[in-house]
């Protein structure tokens, strides 16, 4: 009893900070098994594909696998010469066998990525080394094509040996391999990755300004008229939003096309005489791109509007302020919650844009993810479109990153 | 909670497996260009086909690309059937296993009767089709005449319409190469520097199009003064929507097309009977008779109606001045150039 009535003091807090844990511990317990279904959703199908896709744009084991003999055989060649007769006579049996099992075009393509022209030659020396019978292989195969005797692709083989590459994330910003293996600048005619991240940027960067420009005094307006004629009004803003992506691009390419309504309306008027180039161009990009994703910056910034109270602006004009300095100094501040979260919202959107640049765009607006869709489903180049995806996503979280800081996400209100 | 992880992994198994390939032999996919061209398969080929065989015949329709087949058939996902592929595709495809070797003996054909026979390994040939320019008599009533002229920005001012895939044959013949060295001048580099820089010339003005029915399209709505086309497609604009598009035949590239088997389909013998039917000259006349296209089978050609004979691309007359689209050079050296090609669009 003695000791019981020593500790009476912690006594009475110990087991209640106890209890209390053991709730919060439950209350966490219940809300994690809550969240658990979503949270398996969102591992298998959406972190499991991503990582495998970011682990494609730097893993390649096609030459590992499909020439297992000659890749054996180099690890023992120091790469300052030739190889010698032992990793000919590999080569020469990997070819045989890729002949054999119509592996030469994957083995050839893999080749022709880092050195161009190869292709070809790869299949016709699977040909002609399938009709050869005995060694020595060197000079046979050097014979059969200069190939063999570059030392460029035995660089290329070497690297191959290790199923891990920088190829892909270097072509991704205009670097590649040069035959001695170092990293040197590509070519000017291969150089185009740079220019296309710069302009992805710039489309998204161009698209959020135009549609803070045009959504902030609309967003202003729905937010300060009686709730009957901004129900009505916000009807126009929606209607478009609930339309398909594709439609409205669609109907854009009607308006905005050389003998569409846009320019034979300007012809009609003398405006013009001759139909404008609205379409196929960076305008026409921009245009449509800007229609889609207005409703998208207009809505954060109205919804943060609406819980601004008038009594602040009043109070200022109250004090002596000028209609616009109570506007700039009060209003506002007020409403860059809601402008941040348009405008990265709309930011994001437009990094990822594939569709209306590729109906309304030119060649050369095509952004990043015109050319994932390019090496996916024309090159069969999943490496490249691998990389070209980890790079966009690695830039929009830093982005993201640097926003937060800047920022700050939990200042951005979504209503 | 095992429940829900249970479900959810045999929900997300479900939504990911490929669909059930049972149940194979009453029907089969068949793919094609789509458009217009399609619709005569379907009318000529597929349904007399089905009445023959009682073999349903759904279609897909592709934009002659090659990668969709070689994933099917990397991945064993292999959903079509059927495939109507051009030639420099089948042989590509065909050297590196792709599609399936044909047993003509089961075919039940003659291989010697089909046009071209060194392709015919992979492949029943359906006859061919020409790339052409073509232009709107309404509009331009004197219109282009060679191939020169679709480079000519000052005698022809506008756009053109242009197939998004390298036109490296016509820019070396616009630039002055005659038409038998082009694809010597085009397998070294020097070539193919020559011929991007002539396409220099005229990028600003050209409008690329993806699928066959764009390009009567472009033409018919005034987005272009001219452009590249499929025979097949101008004389269905012409027969059936009344225009009145001119074919300008100088540099026709011509090329021939073939009916495959992507390996692994799942319907292999409904397939090889598919193929056997197509390859009869009947309906490869009836192809030939609707659409304007060659015909693949040489006994076909006496069942073509005889006005409709100037109209097929291998007509002739036509033959001293066409560019025969070398299929070697294009499965060797495809894949550089469009790289190249890709690169050159995005600058």
């Amino acid at each position: 009893m003695a000791t019981i009535a020593a500790h009476t003091g912690n006594l009475e807090d110990v087991p209640l900070r106890l209890k209390l844990r053991r709730v919060e511990r439950r209350q966490k317990l219940k809300a994690f098994i809550l969240v658990l279904p979503l949270l398996l959703f969102v591992l298998t199908t959406f972190v499991l594909p991503i990582g495998r896709m970011m682990f494609n744009a730097v893993h390649d084991n096609t030459l590992l696998k499909l020439m297992p003999r000659t890749m054996r055989a180099l690890d023992a060649w120091d790469g300052s010469d030739l190889p010698g007769e032992a990793v000919y006579a590999a080569l020469a049996g990997d070819l045989k066998e890729s002949s054999a099992q119509r592996t030469a075009s994957v083995i050839g393509k893999r080749i022709n990525y880092e050195l161009p022209g190869s292709l070809s030659e790869v299949i016709s020396s699977a040909r002609k080394v399938s009709k050869l019978s005995d060694g020595p292989y060197r000079e046979a195969l050097i014979e059969t094509s200069p190939l063999w005797g570059q030392h460029g692709v035995w660089s290329l083989l070497k690297r191959g040996t290790s199923a891990y590459t920088g190829y892909y994330l270097l072509r991704s910003v205009d670097y590649q391999y040069s035959p001695d293996s170092r990293i040197v600048a590509s070519p000017p005619e291969n150089a185009i990755f740079r220019d296309v991240f710069l302009r992805t940027l710039g489309i998204s960067i161009a698209v959020s300004v135009v549609t803070l420009l045009l959504g902030f005094p609309v967003a202003y307006l729905l937010a300060t008229l009686p709730r009957k004629s901004s129900n009505l009004l916000m009807i126009l803003v929606v209607l478009p939003f609930w339309t398909s992506v594709l439609v409205r691009t669609t109907a854009w390419v009607v308006l905005l096309q050389q003998h569409g309504v846009v320019n034979d309306t300007l012809m009609a008027l003398h405006v013009i005489s001759q139909p404008a180039e609205l379409i196929y161009n960076r305008i026409g990009t921009i245009v449509a791109m800007s229609h889609i994703q207005l409703p998208v910056t207009l809505l954060p910034i109205y919804s943060v509007m609406k819980t601004i109270s008038p009594i602040y602006v009043r109070a200022a004009r109250s004090l002596g302020a000028g209609p616009f300095y109570a506007f700039w100094k009060v209003y506002f501040p007020q409403t860059l919650p809601g402008i941040a979260a348009g405008c990265l919202l709309t930011f994001i959107l437009c990094l990822g844009y594939y569709i209306t640049p590729a109906l309304v765009g030119g060649p050369a607006d095509q952004m990043v993810s015109s050319f994932v869709a390019h090496y996916t489903n024309e090159e069969l180049n999943w490496g490249m479109a691998s990389a070209l995806g980890a790079i966009l996503l690695t830039a929009t979280l830093l982005l993201y990153y640097f926003f937060n800081k800047l920022v700050g996400v939990d200042r951005i209100k979504m209503g | 909670m095992r429940m829900s992880v249970l479900a959810l992994v045999g929900l997300t198994a479900g939504m990911l497996a490929p669909p059930n390939p049972a149940f194979a032999e009453d029907q089969l996919t068949v793919t094609g260009g789509g458009g217009s061209f399609q619709k005569v398969l379907r009318k000529v080929v597929f349904d007399p086909f089905s009445r023959a065989s009682g073999i349903k015949v759904n279609e897909a329709e592709y934009d002659y690309g090659l990668a969709k087949i070689r994933a099917m058939v990397e991945t064993k996902t292999v959903s079509w059937d059927v495939v109507y592929a051009t030639e420099s595709g089948v042989r590509q495809l065909c050297a590196e296993g792709t599609i399936e070797t044909l047993d003509w003996k089961k075919l039940g054909l003659d291989p010697d009767k089909f046009e071209d026979a060194n392709y015919t390994e992979c492949g029943v040939p359906a006859g061919g089709a020409a790339t052409i320019v073509i232009y709107d008599r309404d509009k331009l009533s004197n219109g282009p005449k060679t191939i020169a002229d679709f480079f000519d920005l000052k005698k022809f001012p506008g756009k053109r319409g242009l197939y998004k895939s390298p036109p490296v044959e016509w820019a070396l013949i616009a630039d002055g190469v005659p038409i038998k060295d082009v694809y010597k001048v085009l397998r070294t580099p020097e070539g193919v520097d020559r011929a991007f820089s002539k396409l220099d010339t005229i990028k600003k003005d050209i409008i690329w199009w993806t699928a066959g029915a764009q390009a009567p399209q472009l033409l018919a709505d005034g987005q272009v003064v001219m452009t590249d086309s499929w025979t097949t497609r101008v004389y269905d604009a012409n027969k059936n929507s009344g225009k009145h598009f001119e074919i300008m035949w100088d540099a026709a590239v011509l090329t021939g097309n073939a009916w495959v088997i992507p390996k692994g389909s799942s319907r292999l013998d409904a397939a090889y009977k598919f193929l056997a039917f197509a390859g009869r000259p009947q309906p490869q006349a009836d192809v030939a008779n609707n659409t304007a296209s060659g015909t693949g089978n040489r006994d076909a050609i006496a069942l073509v109606d005889p006005t409709m004979l100037p109209n097929l691309p291998n007509a002739p007359q036509h033959m001293d001045r066409v560019v025969l689209s070398d299929s070697s050079f294009w499965s060797e050296r495809g894949d550089e150039l469009r790289q190249r090609f890709t690169a050159w669009l995005a600058k």
